[in-house]
Order: structure tokens, then C-alpha cells, then sequence
């Protein structure tokens, strides 16, 4: 059966080149990089190469003192919020999003059971944040604020350097921390010269395998490490260093690098004729985000009257695979409170499909599915309740299809 | 990905008796567009209250979708007393079985089915049943109270057959005391600070404001297991009221809202 993989910010193909960088360290040159003969120096060298690369990857000017290795990107924001909240002491105020995704967002709802007070940030329809509510919401004693660089389900940008500065002008001992997850391999991530103090990435996103994360941490801020053990990551996360999986994550990132320009250029055109395609195509499509700075892969789109499960189940039966934020797909019952929180109406919440691509794709795999989404789309309408609103959809829909012929 | 059985794939994929009935007997309704789940259910029933033919339309998940459509085939030909002995779990069990987190879609069909033959059948719930406990999915206390007779013994058991308490959760209380009413208690032990927030408010929310009508007050000192020390400030200080205050009336309050075990100490 055909495959078209459009779920990106889910997780990706593992690249060829990076199994290949990966593969000598899972063979010949297995010693752990603490140990004292030959066998481990290729380890070890490995291990300062690669976070050389992602230093450069992430434009981090210290290797050896601002890159910490961890397992995946979640590890990474526990560790940074609270390692920094342990090294400030007497600071009760956290700020973060409405947005962030879960790894933060549920951290930070642990935390207020824990005593901490928090300030979620609000975002506009558009998904962009409120600054001013932000700036107002800056303590003497905001121990941290965390804002994501790119929204996992719309793909939204924030401008996480302009939101670090403000942060710091108004109060400078406030720490600033960003889920740069869904930017990384996307847009170019550089943090040298600005007020970023921890970042974190996670390999699975940019084609390297699942099970690595790295953690910048800028010279100078003071975190207390979450895993307690030996003298690894200079005794900051304890733990052997996965050196396969951190060689693998350091060429992923050399590729992001070289690929960065494909990414916004031919992966942002397929993205952007699978958008427009769906839009013109299908008459109850709705751009859930039509927000300019995004990510270039990524689009979110409601159909309404019609629950997002469903239209997933159908999309799989012709090998399409995509995301929703529909309540029934995530365990919780739940919709989407990125979708929520912008407020996004209850006619196309439930029936949100998220596109991701990557530059694995190809324009044929674009033309299937914008050729495949009417046909699934008319199929599930028929069986939905709300015929008489449908049909004012396909009208308008209709109406909008002869103007465009016209004009 | 949910682990769907073949019945329910081949269901959803391709769902029968889907459309409406243009001289249907009646009509039934369940779920809303907000909640993500609405199902609208046809029936034909002759004079004899035989179902003579079903459809369906349901703004729903696979599962959803599956179960509204195997309704429809269970209940066609049979007589409206037999299909009101319908059950969800015997809907879940036509479909070979549903995903423990998806068994609150076959209750959508059930409640159809029930609000359908709501003309036939006579409602000998309480009176205040229709009162919609669970905000975000819209669940009215009779459905919890049929959820719990149906075997429903924890808030979980509840949420997977109502929906209620997935949501905001706020209505857990009264989900709580709904159990509790219906003989089942439950223990879900709140940590220290937990138990500390929801004394301080309690005590700001509901019995601050009730004092201060009277011109008084009240402080919260510390908290000892499940003691309470507090201090009465302002005209309730020295008032020869002062105890039955206390215990009648705050540690009453903090006891329904807060735990039945609390010991209210003025310091």
C-alpha cells in the first residue's frame, strides 16, 4: 500500500546517513567513554565531536560547558525548570503559555500542587502570544519564564529572542528557558548573542532515532541536575553517555543544517499547495492557523461538522498519516487546548488535522491527499447530524469556488 | 493508535442504516457538537412496538460511529420492550469489544435509544435528575445515578461510561457525593499541601464571606493531620456564639468540602 507520511512533528524517519554515523558505535566501538584504554578513546572522541556539532548546531559557544546530552526533550525541560527552580531559592513565580507542549505545560501544573504560583499567557485566534500580558506578568520573584520557539500543532513561531530580552529588561535575575522541539531542522535556532538561558531539542524530530535530547544550558546559569549519579555530563545528568544515539543526534543536526534551505523552500511549497489544495478542494476545510510566521512545515486544518478520529481511521485506510486534536484520539477525552486556547469554535475543534512534512515527501504524495480529502470528506459528511449546517458550507463553498473562477 | 476489533473497523469504514427517517415514530438525541460527540437516532415503530426500522447520524469517533451503526442492527425487528433492555456494555460486546477509553462512545447509543423511547416509557427518576452535573459533556445527574446502578464504582468507571469527569474535572465533587449517596465511598488521600489549599479555600471562598456578615472573621493558623486551628477575629472573637460557629457552622462546611474527618480548634 501506498504511504505518505505527513506526521513530522510526531516523529521522523530515521536518516540513512545518520543510522550509518550511528552504526560503528553500536559495533566495534562499544567502550564506554569513562574508561581508561583505546577501546574507550574512540568513544569519548566521539562524544566531544558531537556536541561540538550541536554547539555549532545551535550557535552555543561553549561545547564542553553548554551542552548537556539527555534521553529525549521532556528529560530536557524537567531537568531545566526544575534545576533552575532548585538554584532559586525563594522564588515562588513561574511564567509559561497556554500553549507549551505537555512536558512543560503538565510540569507546570505539578508544580503549582507543589506550592509554585504560575502565570499562563494567553494567545490570540491567530495563536500569537500576548506580550503585554507577558510583560505584566514579571515578578521580583519570577524565578523562570518558558515560552516554546515553534507550537507542536500549529507551528506557530514565537519570537523567543525578543521575549527573552523583554523578560530580562524588566527583571534580570529571571531565567528564560525555550522547547525549541518543533523548530529545530526547521528554522535556524542560534542562540549566541541573545538572552536565551536553556534550550532544548529532542533527535526524533530532525531524523535522528527516538531516545535522545539535549539540553543547553548558558555558561553561567547554575542548574541542579534531575538524575543523580556519576561524574557524566560534568555531573549534571548521571548516567553512561548513549554514545551511538548522541553521534547519531550530532549528524542529524549537521543534515538539518545542510538541509535548512530545502526545508523552506521545497518543503515549504508542498506544504503550502497541501494547504491550499485542501482549502479549495474540500468545502468545509478551515485554516485552523493562518498565522505567517510558522514553521514551514506544518498546517492545521479544521473540517468541520465532522470528528477528527474518524477522519484519520479513513485517512489510514489509504496510507495518509496525519494528527489530530480531537478529544477521542488523545486518551485524556480532551481536545486540543493549543486549539482551546485560541479559541478555535467547537464546529472544526474536534475535527482539527494536523499535516507535517518533512523533506521526505514528494509532490505526488501533496496531490494524493488533496485528490483523497474531498472523497473522504463527502463519505463522512453524509453520516453527520448536522445536515443543514453542512449544506450551507458546501454552498458557500460553492458560491466562493464560482467568484474565484470569475474574478 | 487504538486497538480496534475487526467489528468495529468494518463499522466504521462502512456503517450501516446511516440517514434519517423522513415519518419516523420518533426521534432520539445524545451528546453535543461541544463535546465532540452528538448522534441523532431515527426509529419506525408500528402499533404492535415493534422497531421496524432504525438510522443514524453521528458526529463522532470510530467508535462512536461503530456503535451507533451495530445499534441500529441489534434493535431493528425487536419490540421496544427488549430494546430498552439494551445496555452499552451489550453494544460494546456486539462490536467484539471496545478500548477501555473508548467504552463512553456506546453509551451515546444507549442514551438515544433511552431519550427515543422516552414517549413510551415512564422517567421514575429523581426530580432533580435532569440537573446537568458534568459542564463540559453536558451529563445529567440521572445518568450518573444509572451509570452507578449499572455498576459504576469509581470516578474512572464513571468517566468511561458517561464522559462525566473528563473534562475540567470540576464536577468531581458531585460526583463523589453521588457515589457516596448511592452507598459507594472514596478514598483518594490528598497530599498535605493539597488538603492545606483546599482548607484555605474553603475557608476564603465560603465561610469567610458568611462571617463577615456578621461583622467578623476568621484566620486559618496551621492544619495538624486533619486538625484545624484557627482564630475567630473582629465581633465573632469572644461572641457567647462563638462555639456552635465552629463547629456547626465551619467545621460543618470544611467536613462537606473538604474531608468528613476534620476537627475544627480555635486557638
Amino acid at each position: 500500500m501506498k504511504q505518505v507520511y505527513f506526521d513530522n512533528n510526531a516523529t521522523t524517519k530515521v536518516d540513512k546517513t545518520v543510522l550509518e554515523a550511528m552504526l560503528p558505535y553500536l559495533e566495534e566501538n562499544y567502550g564506554n567513554p569513562s574508561s581508561m584504554y583505546h577501546l574507550a578513546k574512540a568513544s569519548s572522541d566521539a562524544l566531544t565531536k558531537s556536541r561540538e556539532k550541536i554547539a555549532k548546531f545551535l550557535g552555543a559557544k561553549n561545547p564542553n560547558k553548554e551542552i548537556i546530552f539527555t534521553s529525549c526533550a521532556t528529560e530536557s525541560a524537567n531537568m531545566a525548570i526544575r534545576g533552575i527552580l532548585k538554584e532559586s531559592k525563594g522564588k515562588k513565580h513561574l511564567i509559561t503559555t497556554r500553549v507549551e507542549h505537555p512536558c512543560v505545560l503538565n510540569l507546570h501544573k505539578e508544580l503549582e500542587k507543589e506550592g509554585y504560583k504560575v502565570t499562563y499567557i494567553n494567545v490570540d485566534t491567530d495563536g500569537s502570544l500576548d506580550i503585554n500580558e507577558l510583560r505584566s506578568s514579571i515578578q521580583e520573584d519570577t524565578a523562570l519564564v518558558s515560552v516554546m520557539w515553534a507550537n507542536n500543532e500549529t507551528g506557530t513561531l514565537f519570537d523567543v529572542k525578543e521575549i527573552a530580552k523583554i523578560v530580562k529588561e524588566i527583571n534580570p535575575q529571571t531565567k528564560f528557558f525555550t522547547d525549541a522541539v518543533q523548530a529545530a531542522g526547521k528554522v535556524k535556532i542560534d542562540v549566541s548573542n541573545s538572552d536565551i538561558d536553556m534550550l532544548s531539542v529532542s533527535g526524533h524530530k530532525f531524523h535522528a532515532p527516538k531516545g535522545v535530547g539535549v539540553l543547553y544550558v548558558k555558561a553561567g546559569t547554575i542548574i541542579s541536575p534531575l538524575i543523580i549519579g556519576g561524574h557524566q555530563e560534568r555531573a549534571k545528568r548521571a548516567g553512561t553517555e548513549n554514545v551511538p544515539y548522541i553521534v547519531g543526534i550530532a549528524s542529524a543536526a549537521e543534515l538539518a543544517d545542510k538541509y535548512l534551505e530545502e526545508e523552506n523552500t521545497r518543503v515549504k511549497y508542498l506544504r503550502d499547495k497541501l494547504e491550499q489544495g485542501i482549502l479549495k478542494n474540500v468545502f468545509n476545510a478551515k485554516l485552523n492557523s493562518t498565522n505567517k510566521n510558522r514553521v514551514p512545515n506544518t498546517t492545521n486544518i479544521g473540517f468541520q461538522y465532522i470528528e477528527g478520529e474518524l477522519i484519520l481511521l479513513h485517512l489510514d485506510e489509504l496510507g495518509i498519516y496525519a494528527s489530530s486534536g480531537s478529544a477521542c484520539t488523545s486518551g485524556s477525552l480532551e481536545p486540543s487546548h493549543v486549539l482551546r486556547a485560541m479559541g478555535v469554535p467547537f464546529t472544526s475543534l474536534h475535527g482539527s488535522i494536523r499535516f507535517s512534512l518533512s523533506r521526505y515527501n514528494t509532490e505526488e504524495e501533496v496531490d494524493y491527499v488533496i485528490e483523497n480529502m474531498p472523497k473522504i470528506i463527502d463519505k463522512l459528511a453524509k453520516i453527520s447530524p448536522f445536515q443543514k449546517e453542512l449544506e450551507e458550507l458546501r454552498q458557500k463553498h460553492q458560491e466562493q469556488c464560482v467568484r474565484n473562477s470569475v474574478g | 493508535m487504538w486497538d480496534y476489533s475487526e467489528k468495529v473497523k468494518e463499522h466504521y469504514k462502512n456503517p450501516k442504516n446511516v440517514g434519517s427517517i423522513e415519518d419516523a415514530t420518533t426521534i432520539g438525541e445524545a451528546g453535543s457538537l461541544a463535546c465532540g460527540d452528538a448522534l441523532k437516532l431515527y426509529l419506525k415503530i408500528d402499533d404492535n412496538g415493534i422497531i421496524q426500522d432504525a438510522k443514524f447520524q453521528t458526529f463522532g469517533c470510530g467508535s462512536a460511529v461503530a456503535s451507533s451503526s451495530v445499534l441500529t442492527e441489534m434493535i431493528i425487528g425487536k419490540h421496544i420492550n427488549e430494546a430498552k433492555k439494551i445496555t452499552n456494555q451489550d453494544i460494546a460486546d456486539e462490536l467484539g469489544g471496545l478500548p477501555p477509553t473508548k467504552m463512553h462512545c456506546s453509551v451515546m447509543g444507549k442514551e438515544a435509544l433511552t431519550d427515543a423511547l422516552k414517549i413510551y416509557f415512564k422517567d421514575e427518576r429523581p426530580k432533580d435528575g435532569n440537573k446537568i452535573i458534568c459542564n463540559c459533556f453536558g451529563v445529567s445527574k440521572n445518568e450518573i445515578i444509572d451509570a452507578v446502578k449499572n455498576g459504576a464504582k469509581s470516578l474512572q468507571d464513571i468517566q468511561d461510561a458517561t464522559h462525566a469527569g473528563a473534562g475540567c474535572g470540576r464536577c468531581k465533587g458531585n460526583l463523589i457525593k453521588i457515589l457516596e449517596e448511592n452507598g459507594i465511598t472514596q478514598k483518594e488521600p490528598l497530599t498535605p499541601v493539597q488538603f492545606a489549599l483546599k482548607v484555605n479555600e474553603a475557608l476564603e471562598k465560603h465561610i469567610s464571606n458568611e462571617l463577615t456578615k456578621d461583622n467578623g472573621g476568621i484566620e486559618l493558623i496551621d492544619i495538624k493531620d486533619k486538625d484545624v486551628y484557627v482564630k475567630l477575629i473582629g465581633a465573632c472573637k469572644g461572641c457567647c456564639n462563638s462555639t456552635a460557629t465552629l463547629k456547626n457552622f465551619v467545621e460543618a462546611k470544611l467536613r462537606e468540602l473538604v474531608d468528613p474527618e476534620i476537627q475544627v480548634i480555635e486557638v
